[in-house]
């Protein structure tokens, strides 16, 4: 496979304020793609076949997090190509953009007791049909870094039961709730399925000796290497 | 130079996470008579000239656009600083 798919070109974009661009980058690769540098200002995603809009702490979180982003150039195009059906993934700051993008229903809030909050997340795979978690088994448990302050997801309940009937709660927290977030909602998916957001941090996740601990060891964790080759298999299906 | 001021609070059926915070901290320093407290936004924007219905109006869809988030808050009040001020 991995011959088909060293042309696939996956964009990470940078804004003022992000953290996680280089992480990013290094899963695409690490996951057999080309990863492709993006800047907030410039609409053009030069060719790239998907996108992941990664985490930090753009703008400072001024005025809600994510929302003077949210209005980027970049984001615009990015907007534009995922109702073409780009696969476009937002990760913790990059979720809290989509929302505010209007690319994913309902919203981030201050985390329910106020601390920003750093630990090894435990996940449960809700939907496995999107673009970003084919390659997961439905009802696995992986594991990934979770780091925020703003991560508590909010929506009303028509919008949450919307969801949960659609199947597009795509991860809930296993046996803890870190932040207070509705239904125990971790990611989400937009209804075709190519557009997903989740708080926790899968580009952490991706390769032994940098990951949180495993099975296999101390810090030999990458299940979240998994969103980068399902994301691969959808590029190599489209 | 006019100035137009937007107030921007969280939704009612939201719990404030930051003014729960703040109610916690008012019985430390002796305010023992407040049972809520909710923490919003206040927004001025200023404008060459005076505040027209134009300006007002412009105002308000940028707040409701931009300065307030519709899922988890609502925007309150948007008015003229001078006639308030004056």
């Amino acid at each position: 496979m991995a011959a088909e798919l060293d042309g696939a070109r996956i964009g990470v974009i940078t804004f003022p304020g992000t953290l996680d661009d280089r992480d990013a980058q290094r899963a695409v690769r690490l996951a057999g793609a080309t990863p492709v540098a993006l800047w907030h200002a410039d609409a053009d995603l030069h060719g790239v076949d998907a996108v992941v809009i990664p985490g930090g702490f753009s703008y400072g979180d001024y005025l809600r997090a994510g929302a003077i982003s949210s209005f980027a150039a970049a984001m615009t195009s990015v907007a534009d190509a995922a109702q073409g059906g780009m696969p476009v993934l937002g990760i913790c700051n990059g979720f809290q953009i989509l929302t505010e993008a209007h690319l994913l229903p309902g919203s981030m809030m201050k985390n329910d007791h106020l601390h920003f909050i750093c630990r090894e997340q435990v996940l449960v795979v809700e939907n496995n049909t999107t673009a970003w978690t084919n390659r997961y088994e439905l009802g696995q448990r992986i594991t990934v870094p979770l780091k925020n302050q703003d991560g508590q997801y909010v929506a009303d309940e028509r919008t949450l039961d919307e969801l949960e009937g659609e199947g597009r709660v795509v991860f809930r927290y296993d046996g803890w709730n870190p932040n207070g977030s509705r239904r125990n909602i971790a990611g989400i998916t937009n209804e075709r399925g190519n557009v997903v957001g989740l708080m926790p941090h899968p580009e952490h996740a991706v390769e032994a000796g940098f990951g949180p601990d495993s099975s296999d060891g101390t810090r030999q964790g990458t299940d979240g290497l998994t969103f980068f080759t399902s994301v691969l298999s959808t590029l190599l299906h489209a | 130079m006019g100035r137009v001021v937007v107030e921007v609070m969280p939704k009612p059926e939201i719990l404030d996470p930051q003014g729960k915070a703040v109610v916690g901290a008012l019985p430390r320093l002796g305010f023992t008579q407040f049972t809520s407290v909710r923490q919003g936004k206040r927004f001025e924007l200023e404008v060459e000239g005076d505040v027209t219905p134009e300006v007002l109006a412009a105002a308000q869809e940028a707040a409701e656009t931009l300065l307030s988030n519709p899922i988890i808050e609502d925007v309150v009040n948007v008015f003229d600083a001078s006639q308030v001020d004056a």
